[in-house]
């Protein structure tokens, strides 16, 4: 059955995972809908992202079942590099490729990967820097960049392959206050802009504002979740309560 | 020319200084055949010999075990044994073995010539610590880069190609320059086995001419230039490939 957009772009099922003997994931199940926003929160450790990680494939699982856009994530046969197109990841450390220029680290997946035309991708490109806000930064690099301009760069560098999904693992976690609104910033515009997003966060603030559901995740499974207006008002519980009391 | 010629002729009459190879024809050519030879040599060896430190410290990340082990074999046989044993090894004990071959002249000739004994040689010893220094600086590289590079979608050989590579070659130089440092110095060893290389030429003058200060200041002098020659080039290199904001 072809996977329609009315239907969830990702499926999460009973998905378990573990690392030797621990058990990091222990039956998660949720859907994510097509522009929705989801935000991921919990205590460290509780296996936030590696569930990001296994929707992309970077872990595989040993039991469950992910869906991204009907495909089967956790297939023996899977085409990674399918699901890679249609699932853009953001890392905490930004990761970029420190030999090349904020611009050629966005232009080098579309160009490398998909194969498509340089000056294209180019002009693409440099649309996205300026999109988040570092066009004039084309020609510096990561090095010469601060966390914040990094991140920025990394999200540009994830979108440039038009990914249906974004999948952000605290990604202001390494940022000082300051710059953490700038990357915010950007996040929110691209929500704004309908691209469903999966995001793990401790920045609550932000979480309440952007996300249309919340999902608290505790020892590998997840504890609580609904829109963020239920969820912070009148937390149910006690994992949860104690939690956003600790952070709040 | 001339007078070039003229001036060394002096020097030998007026201070028993006796440079045959800058008055005398034969030996002029001799001696830069003998250059032409090593330069010709040590650049072969030093390619082939990244080539085989590439490809070898690719082959020790994959799967097979029987593959790793392999290149560790190889590794260990051509690290811990001295490199004029090496090639007399080839020379004498593979040469023998392989059956001889018509030349144009129909006499019976090796099939593979001295040389290129001596090329197959140096290059699989230089290689065996190319093998190693390249994988060193593969090891340097972040994990998290190349997860990053997988997220957007490379292969594994697409990621080894255009990240990690890239970044291992700039950890790696400094030991590499050393290593090909080593190499042309080594290739002095096939005088053994008879290859018209420099300190054959040097010897075959000096062993007619009895001017055997003379030739060892000019063989040492000669070996300061093409080492400071390959030097100044891998400085070049290294300084192109630096990295700004990482020192590297
Ligand atoms: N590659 C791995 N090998 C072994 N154990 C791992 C690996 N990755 C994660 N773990 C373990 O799995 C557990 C969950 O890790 P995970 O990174 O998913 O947590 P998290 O919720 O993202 O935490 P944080 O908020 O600190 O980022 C941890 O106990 C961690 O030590
Ligand atoms: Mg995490």
């Amino acid at each position: 059955m072809a996977w329609t957009p009315d239907q969830p772009i990702i499926r999460i099922a009973d998905v378990h995972k573990s690392f030797g003997p621990i058990e990091v994931l222990k039956g998660v199940t949720f859907d994510v809908r097509k522009g929705e926003v989801i935000c991921v929160i919990g205590p460290s450790g509780s296996g936030k992202s590696t569930l990001l990680r296994c929707v992309n494939a970077l872990v595989p699982i040993e039991r469950g079942s992910i869906l991204v856009e009907g495909q089967e994530v956790n297939d023996p046969k899977l085409d990674k590099l399918a699901l890679r197109r249609k699932v853009g990841m953001v890392f905490q450390q930004y990761n970029l490729f420190p030999h090349k220029t904020a611009l050629q680290n966005v232009m080098m997946a579309p160009i490398h990967v998909l194969k498509q035309d340089r000056n294209e991708v180019e002009a693409r490109a440099i649309a996205l820097l300026r999109k988040v806000r570092l066009a004039e930064k084309a020609a510096a690099y990561p090095g010469e960049l601060s966390g914040g301009q990094q991140q920025r760069v990394a999200i540009a560098r994830s979108l440039a392959m038009n990914p249906d999904v974004m999948l952000f693992d605290e990604v202001t976690a390494a940022l000082d206050p300051e710059t953490v609104k700038e990357v915010l910033v950007a996040i929110r515009e691209l929500a704004a802009e309908g691209m469903t997003c999966m995001i793990v966060t401790h920045e609550m603030g932000f979480a309440r504002e952007l996300a249309h559901h919340i999902y608290f995740t505790d020892r590998g499974v997840i504890v609580e979740h609904g829109p963020p207006t239920d969820f912070f008002a009148c937390p149910r519980d006690p994992r949860t309560k104690e939690f956003l009391s600790q952070i709040l | 020319m001339d007078t070039v010629a003229d001036w060394f002729k002096w020097l030998y009459a007026a201070h028993g200084i006796n440079l045959t190879i800058f008055y005398d024809p034969l030996d002029g050519n001799r001696f830069l055949r003998g250059i032409g030879t090593t330069l010709g040599l040590s650049a072969i060896c030093i390619a082939l010999s990244m080539v085989i430190g590439i490809v070898g410290a690719w082959v020790q990340g994959a799967r097979s075990a029987l593959l790793r082990r392999l290149v560790q074999g190889y590794i260990q046989f051509f690290r811990n044994t001295p490199p004029l044993i090496q090639l007399y090894f080839f020379y004498f004990a593979v040469g023998s073995l392989l059956p001889r071959v018509t030349d144009m002249h129909g006499a019976q000739v090796p099939p593979v010539s001295n040389i290129t004994w001596a090329i197959i040689s140096f290059s699989f010893f230089a290689g065996a610590f190319n093998v190693e220094i390249f994988r060193a600086g593969i090891e340097a590289v972040p994990r998290a880069t190349i997860e990053a590079a997988e997220a957007l979608g490379y292969s594994r050989l697409k990621a080894y190609i255009h990240v990690v590579l890239p970044l291992a070659f700039r950890v790696s130089l400094p030991a590499l320059n050393n290593n090909l440092v080593n190499l042309v110095k080594t290739t002095t060893l096939s005088y053994a086995i008879g290859v018209p290389e420099l300190l054959y030429a040097a010897a075959q003058i000096w062993s007619e001419v009895l001017n055997v200060r003379e030739m060892m200041n000019v063989l040492l002098i000669s070996y300061v230039a093409i080492v400071g020659a390959l030097v100044l080039v891998m400085n070049r290199w290294e300084r192109a490939m630096r990295m700004p904001g990482y020192g590297v």
